[in-house]
């Protein structure tokens, strides 16, 4: 165990140039969105795993990824008493507490998590990646507006394999549904040469956001891939891909990056430096929102880092090769639906989390399951039996929630994480013994 | 043979958890194969055109003792699965030669991969449906994966599926469902007579026998309880709605008679069910399985409603075709399809000013009480409202 003292929690979070940049970039969108309805602009809100963001912004709407509102209204602690909410509407306590946080920020008047008024959606796209929920989520959201709704069925990848089934039947319906619907619902005629550009800038930032999700391969690592992966994931799983303020995100990021491993330096932490690496985790499954600073804090307190994870691939697997293409345009958004992290097989699921502890290095697995999403949960406890066969390595399980507050309990995590890392601590010394 | 006696076989081939029927197909039928299937709906006439016994995995039910599958699975995930893992580890399901896993929800579609990893000599296929229902982009999608399976079985088998054997297969599963039809249309007219409890055993056994064989019972049960009087009670006409997949033990459908109320249509066993009207039995087969799905098929919480204005109107049309006063939602913990579909359907059944009630169930549940006090409740509030 980490025989220095704990840090005492700080009220001044220590943020770098990239993160200033985002909170930019995140409270400016919000702002947009409060004004969308009065200006006229249209709205579009649509989910975060096989989001068409390129395609959407060549129809000039804008974009409101409500899994988002609900993640930041979790950070902001608000999200508990918008599922009490949603609960006392009706909802039972057993499903998706994203859904329910949403439900309710609607059902109270529709406040952002920053406090600006979100506006009702013109349109409600519905991507159908790698969760059945999302298709219940905006039923029930249309029953509140009155908005058309855009169903892009994405199919699972069962077999580990995308199929030219599967790739012709989502080009189809970009071409016939969603192209022609939100033509008429926006009033703007699709430019595919817009598309490609926006491609364009796509490839440049997943280029940049591989280098640096794979610079956790070094030791130590320069960044944490879990807890400061979310940050790193945000514009680029959101309203933000293939514009040029995402590009130029990730630009610096990789030079803030460049230079902290050119210093030898571990991840930034809410607390300042990160001090010595003592675990390598790869981490399967989502945060925890509403004690995000307190679930990270048992992890650099320790000394561990995370040095690869699956939550920073739902928006995206760019890490194993795949890129926007501007000169196959929808056939790529159409593989990039496709390819989301929990739109893959369990098999393919296991291979990947293998792959990492081995390429990066880890001393272990910890799988974090979240009552929430069957979608990433159902499945977790034979993943983590295989991957731990496979690799040799121990892994660890935990359950919480992502935004249900009522379903983190920080004695019981902290508990179970210490004795893990006890446990990798004696194995490390046996090792080395 | 009386009505006691075809409840009896039925209620036999329920209880028993080893799937003898299935054993008893194969020896009768050397190297024939069976193929498993999970809710809600796979097109059997493809299993059936292979030459193949469909045979429906509708979880463990209450009898069975779940030791492994709880292992892999978290409180927070509804029952089925683990006791499906449980009938599959314990060699329950050996005498099958493959296992389909219907596009119903996470879960399941999970369940496929689990499958796969712990299962690795069984042929073991996610079957994914169309959730857009253009014939020139969900039928496509469709007809494809159906050609999919229909190779797969058709080298399991050892025998091309011909298009002839298709429309064969189709006409049987027609036939099966216009006795379904009208054993639904007996009950919902004299719900004394054929009680939901028999029904469901019935429609059960559907699960296991082949599908001939299982048509002839049908009748056999029809013509039986025709000849028979039987108690008719004061009891209220309700819809249940939320049982597609995981099934609620038999002691809650009995409960629900018992309360006071009549079941006069369901979505128990969608698969028997799903398609509406006869699929054509010429022309090309797989397009015309595909315009069933599509154009004429049942709604339930796994299929996307495109029209906000449609939500609930199959659930409502079932209410007023069966004659029902009331709908009882029982849906299984954890189910998020079920679940998140209910607040919806209560809306558009409020908006017509039919009443309903709501619980959960496992499929383990042991004890009735509250759930038999609670639709005791509401068949007497249904009554005095109507009186
Ligand atoms: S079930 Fe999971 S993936 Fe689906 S909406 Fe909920 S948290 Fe997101
Ligand atoms: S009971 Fe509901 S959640 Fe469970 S497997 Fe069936 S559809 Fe999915």
């Amino acid at each position: 165990m980490n025989t220095a003292a704990p840090r005492k929690p700080s009220t001044e979070v220590i943020k770098e140039a990239s993160m200033l940049k985002q909170k930019v970039m995140i409270d400016e969108n919000f702002q947009r969105l409060s004004t969308s309805n009065e200006e006229g602009r249209k709205v579009v809100s649509t989910f975060v795993p096989g989001n068409l963001n390129e395609l959407l912004m060549c129809f000039d709407v804008d974009r409101n990824f409500p899994e988002i509102n609900a993640l930041q209204n979790g950070m902001r602690k608000k999200s508990g008493r918008l599922i009490m909410e949603a609960e006392r509407n009706g909802q039972s306590e057993d499903v998706c507490t994203y859904v329910k946080s949403d439900l309710g920020m609607i059902e109270q008047g529709n406040i952002g998590p920053t406090g600006d008024k979100l506006p009702d959606p013109d349109v409600l796209l519905l991507s159908y990646t790698g969760c059945f929920t999302f298709m219940k989520w905006f039923e029930l959201v249309r029953e509140k507006y009155d908005c058309e709704t855009i169903m892009l069925h994405v199919p699972y990848q069962a077999d580990g394999t995308i199929t030219q089934n599967m790739r012709d039947y989502v080009v189809k319906q970009l071409k016939d549904d969603v192209i022609p619907t939100l033509e008429r619902a926006s009033g703007v005629k699709f430019d595919i040469d817009r598309l490609r550009q926006y491609l364009r800038q796509s490839q440049k930032a997943e280029d940049d956001l591989v280098w640096i999700l794979q610079s956790a391969k070094n030791k130590p690592s320069p960044i944490d891939a879990f807890f400061g992966g979310v940050y790193y994931i945000g514009p680029i799983f959101t309203a933000f891909r293939g514009t040029e303020a995402a590009t130029e995100y990730y630009q610096t990021l990789r030079g803030e990056i460049k230079q902290r491993l050119a210093d030898g330096l571990g991840p930034v932490t809410p607390e300042g430096d990160f001090g010595k690496e003592k675990f390598r985790l790869v981490v399967e499954g989502t945060p925890n929102y509403t004690n995000f600073r307190e679930f990270w804090k048992m992890f650099y307190d320790e000394g561990a880092v995370v040095v690869a994870s699956t939550y920073t691939k739902v928006g995206g697997v760019y890490d194993l090769g795949f890129r926007h293409d501007p000169d196959n345009p929808l056939e790529s958004l159409a593989d990039y639906c496709l390819g989301c992290y929990t739109n893959l097989s369990l098999p393919a699921r296991i291979k990947m989390l293998s792959n990492y502890i081995d390429d990066y290095q880890a001393d272990g697995l910890l799988v974090n399951s979240v009552k929430s999403c069957n979608s990433f949960s159902a499945g977790q406890v034979l993943m983590l039996r295989e991957i731990e066969k496979r690799t040799g390595k121990p892994g660890a399980f935990i359950e919480t929630d992502l935004v249900d507050p009522r379903y983190f309990s920080a004695a019981n995590v902290k508990n179970r994480m210490e004795s893990y890392f006890q446990m990798l601590e004696q194995k490390n010394a046996t090792q080395a013994a | 043979m009386t009505v006691q006696e075809i409840v009896d076989r039925c209620q036999a081939l329920f209880d028993d958890l080893d799937f003898n029927a299935v054993k008893d197909w194969k020896a009768a039928n050397p190297g024939g194969k069976a193929i498993g299937y999970l809710p809600i709906y796979v097109p059997r006439e493809i299993i059936h055109a292979a030459g193949m016994l469909p045979v429906g995995i509708f979880g463990g039910g209450d009898q069975l003792e779940v030791i492994h599958g709880d292992a892999y699975y978290q409180s927070y995930i509804c029952r089925i699965p683990r006791s499906t893992i449980e009938l599959g580890l314990t060699g329950r399901l050996d005498s099958l030669d493959g296992m389909l896993f219907p596009s119903i929800c996470d879960v399941i579609r999970n369940l496929s991969g689990m499958w796969q990893l712990l299962f690795k000599d069984k042929y073991v296929k996610y079957f994914d449906v169309p959730q857009t229902y253009r014939d020139e982009i969900g039928g496509a999608f469709y007809i494809h994966e159906m050609q999919a399976l229909r190779e797969d079985l058709g080298k399991l088998g050892g025998h091309e599926i011909t298009d002839e054997d298709l429309q064969n297969s189709i006409a049987v599963y027609n036939e099966n469902r216009q006795v379904i039809n009208e054993l639904y249309d007996l009950r919902a007219k004299q719900p004394w007579q054929a009680p939901t409890s028999e029904i469901y055993l019935l429609l059960r056994a559907g699960m296991v026998l082949p599908v001939e064989e299982h048509t002839q019972l049908l009748r056999d049960y029809m013509d039986a309880v025709q000849a028979e009087e039987r108690p008719r009670r004061d009891n209220c006409r309700v819809v249940v709605n939320g049982v597609f997949c995981e099934q609620p033990p038999l002691g809650l459908i009995k409960s629900l008679e018992m309360a006071g109320c009549y079941v006069v249509d369901d979505d128990f066993l969608l698969v028997t069910r799903w398609l509406i009207d006869d699929v054509p039995t010429t022309g090309d087969p797989m397009e015309n399985l595909s315009k069933a799905f599509l154009h004429h098929s049942a709604a339930t919480s796994a299929k996307f409603e495109p029209n906000k204005a449609d939500k609930g109107r199959f659930l409502i049309n079932q209410v007023r075709n069966s004659g029902a006063e009331g709908v009882v939602f029982a849906a299984p913990s954890f189910c998020d399809p079920a679940l998140l579909d209910r607040p919806m359907l209560q809306e558009a059944l409020n908006r017509d000013d039919i009443p309903f009630t709501a619980f959960k169930y496992a499929e383990n549940t042991g004890q009735m009480q509250a759930i038999r006090e609670q639709a005791g409740t509401f068949a007497d509030s249904i009554k005095l409202w109507s009186a």
